[in-house]
């Protein structure tokens, strides 16, 4: 939009933008896709192995692929839809009103994507990008370590320099899907001289390059979304850092807030059923129609306060970013407060589900996908960062209080 | 609507916090309450306001007002919240002022609001009865006489009750307590045979009144609105005022949450700032989430009640609890972080712990509109 328009011409083509995303929406997205995801076979991640669950998933993403519209604020060269801030608030806000799965899930998009954007070279974004945005590569994340969780920064993976290439020998710990994935894009140390976040780069490489191994790691849950991640002698081009060798904790710490933007967003806020409907489901109601449990009625009420009040907060830090008043670690801030939030949710859904919330295998608990997805989220308030570690930044980095 | 304010938004902000700041700091508060001020605010204050256009801020400009909307009157009563400053601002700018020009004919517009606007009329709405807000339990009594009504009943924590021109007074002409059908607002004048007030000294030496109205005759030109149809215009009404109780509480959460880092800051124990120590930092950092999930979900209800006052009842609901939950957090760890210091009444922080108790209390706390947002989820 060029700056001289008045504000009421922008508004009037918002809305003309919004009219033309509802039709377009109403005609393509298919109704299958309309329901929240409720299994891992409903979120499409895309890959070199990736397969549609379904058709409509499939129609789902080829449509939404073609207008650019699984990254739609990425620019249109890169493969994606171009669209203005003001737009993708649109666009979302009008997939949020039918409920709209995102077409495709990807770490590529939510992290590697945004940093690839701001510190990658002409190169690695023609070659990355456009791959990302069409779900062709699917990548995961090479940082935590055995002895490097909360304290990344120490991390000891050491990538040595041999001619044209680096030589990438350790190991890392929690990488999710890291069996799934095709490519990584990983942190490692370049100079064990420096100190410890002086010695650090951000490099991308194929998860089928020789001497990679990937083993599973059991969770509380039953599932295996982490995994143990060995590097034995990989080579890798040089050509792969992202940004400066030895700069790579900028480019880490960048990505890690979009990491942490992109867990407070994890949960399915405000769509489908009320929680308290939910909960009446199985709980029963009183006479006057009200849930029959006064206790969780009340944490459920006090639950939907809080979830409401995060959605605006969190409607307004992308309008605060996209006015430049934005404090680049508030995403610390949001990433604390929705993986508790998340928690809370479903400490709710299980007490509300009662005997029913404990079945572990039946068809008739899907598999004990609510108490599986329980245990899932206890891992919120740890992956990428915990909250301690958060709530310690905001102290520091938005509050200036003193200590190291 | 971004979740921003404007460029005009923030030149009001700063214009209403240089003023206030200037001239009623929280030291402003306290010379009144020390005084024993017979009226509990500077009128001579309350006209250079009016000078400035805040008197009249959401009256339209036909009646010689600003014709601004709710977000502007959130943002004055923030800066108000942030000093502490007793204002009539909140019962007669916002809550009187909605409910004229939304409920009004033509007559009493015209008699009531540019005196509004000009800052030489106070008015006030008369509504709680019992010790919690709970509208629909009105139970002031207006029965029919010739071709007006006569009022019987009493109301409590009616703000600046003691010094209001017009009393806005929440009756019922039909039904009973607890029904929506058959309440109606009236137009009072408090020197009408039969009132009684009462000034009722607070602990936040904010104030009120309680009135009693003894068989008070009024005419039938008196009606706000609709006869025994009030209960939606009151909503209305009500919601504007939670919001901008929302508002001035988010004002006072963040004066009295920079206040207490700063404190961390400077004060030192065992040879450390208390700043450094992790379990104040970790509290510290949680409240400042708090309060800025709490300032974004005002904003949200403050921009629905401009675009819709009928349909912004959940937004305004949600911004009125996690105010009462955040600023009684942030009051709470205020006086906690300032240890003793901040028991005694030298100190300031005190204050804001007083005022955010009875802004709790005002049109409902924490607990009352979560449980609104329950019933209006149908669980």
């Amino acid at each position: 939009m060029s700056e001289s328009k008045t504000s009421d011409t922008e508004t009037a083509d918002l809305e003309q933008f919004r009219n033309e995303m509802r039709a377009w929406l109403e005609a393509n997205c298919p109704p299958e896709m309309r329901k929240p995801a409720t299994s891992d076979a409903d979120v499409f991640w895309g890959g070199r192995n990736a397969k549609f669950s379904s058709e409509p998933q499939r129609t789902w993403f080829e449509r939404m692929r073609d207008k650019g519209w699984t990254v739609p604020d990425w620019p249109k060269e890169y493969g994606g839809g171009g669209l203005s801030a003001a737009e993708h608030k649109v666009l979302r806000a009008e997939m949020g009103r039918i409920g709209a799965r995102p077409p495709l899930s990807s770490f590529g998009i939510w992290m590697l994507g945004p940093a690839l954007l701001k510190y990658g070279n002409d190169a690695q974004k023609k070659e990355h990008l456009p791959k990302i945005a069409a779900g062709e590569i699917r990548w995961c994340q090479g940082y935590s370590e055995p002895n490097a969780g909360s304290d990344l920064a120490s991390l000891q993976t050491r990538a040595e320099s041999d001619g044209d290439d680096f030589v990438i020998t350790g190991q890392k710990i929690w990488t999710s899907y890291a069996n799934y994935a095709d490519w990584i894009f990983c942190l490692v140390r370049t100079d064990p001289a420096a100190k410890k976040h002086d010695g650090i780069s951000f490099i991308l490489f194929d998860m089928t390059s020789k001497g990679v191994t990937t083993k599973p790691i059991l969770l509380i849950s039953g599932y295996s979304p982490f995994c143990e991640t060995f590097f034995d002698g990989v080579r890798v081009p040089k050509s792969h850092v992202v940004g400066t060798v030895n700069r790579g904790w900028d480019v880490a710490k960048y990505l890690l807030q979009h990491e942490r933007a992109m867990i407070s967003g994890m949960g399915e806020r405000g769509v489908g059923r009320p929680l308290g409907q939910i909960a009446a489901d199985s709980v029963g109601t009183d006479a006057l129609g009200r849930l029959d449990d006064a206790m969780l009625r009340g944490k459920i009420a006090s639950f939907d306060v809080d979830e409401a009040a995060l959605a605006a907060c969190a409607e307004r830090a992308v309008d605060l970013a996209k006015a430049g008043q934005a404090h680049p670690a508030f995403s610390s801030a949001m990433k604390y407060y929705g993986t508790e939030l998340n928690k809370r949710r479903y400490e709710i859904l299980m007490s509300a589900g009662g005997v029913d919330a404990l079945e572990w295998e039946s068809e008739r608990s899907r598999q004990g996908a609510r108490p599986r997805a329980w245990l899932r989220t206890k891992a919120n308030s740890i992956e990428g960062g915990t909250t301690e570690v958060m709530l310690g930044i905001v102290a520091k980095r938005i509050l200036n209080l003193p200590g190291a | 609507m971004a979740l921003v304010l404007t460029e005009e938004q923030s030149m009001l902000r700063d214009s209403a916090r240089g003023l206030v700041s200037d001239k009623a700091p929280v030291s402003h508060l306290r010379h009144l309450r020390d005084s024993k001020d017979p009226t509990g605010f500077s009128k001579e204050f309350w006209h250079s306001f009016a000078e400035m256009g805040f008197a009249g801020l959401l009256v339209p400009e036909e009646f010689g007002g600003s014709g601004l909307g709710y977000v502007e009157a959130g943002i004055v009563m923030e800066e108000i919240g942030r000093t502490l400053m007793p204002s009539p601002f909140l019962a007669t700018s916002v809550v009187a002022a909605s409910a004229l020009n939304r409920g009004g004919n033509a007559a009493q517009k015209s008699d009531y609001l540019p005196k509004i606007a000009s800052g030489s009329l106070l008015a006030t709405l008369a509504i709680d009865e019992g010790a919690k807000h709970r509208p629909l339990q009105t139970s002031l009594q207006a029965v029919r006489a010739g071709n007006g009504f006569k009022l019987s009943g009493a109301k409590a924590l009616v703000v600046d009750g003691h010094v209001a021109d017009l009393l806005i007074v929440a009756a019922r002409t039909a039904g009973s307590a607890g029904e929506r059908d058959g309440l109606t607002l009236f137009l009072v004048n408090p020197k009408a045979k039969g009132v009684a007030i009462e000034r009722t000294i607070m602990v936040d030496a904010h104030n009120a009144a309680r009135i009693e109205l003894a068989n008070v005759e009024v005419n039938a030109d008196s009606v706000l609105g609709e006869v025994d149809q009030g209960a939606a215009l009151l909503d209305g009404v009500l919601d504007i005022g939670r919001g901008a109780v929302a508002a001035e509480m988010v004002g006072l959460s963040e004066e009295v949450f920079g206040r207490t880092v700063e404190y961390l800051k400077n004060r030192k124990q065992f040879g450390k700032l208390i700043g450094e120590f992790q379990a104040l930092q970790h509290r510290a950092a949680e409240l400042y989430v708090d309060i800025e999930i709490t300032r974004a979900a005002t904003m949200k209800a403050l921009q629905a009640l401009d675009a819709d006052v009928a349909k912004a009842a959940s937004a305004v609901a949600v911004a009125k609890a996690r105010a009462g939950t955040t600023a009684t957090r942030a009051v709470q760890e205020g006086v906690q972080m300032h240890g003793g210091m901040g028991m005694t009444d030298q100190f300031d922080i005190g204050f804001f712990m007083k005022r955010a108790r009875v802004c709790e209390e005002l049109f409902g706390d924490a607990n009352y509109h979560t449980e609104q947002l329950a019933r209006a989820r149908g669980y």
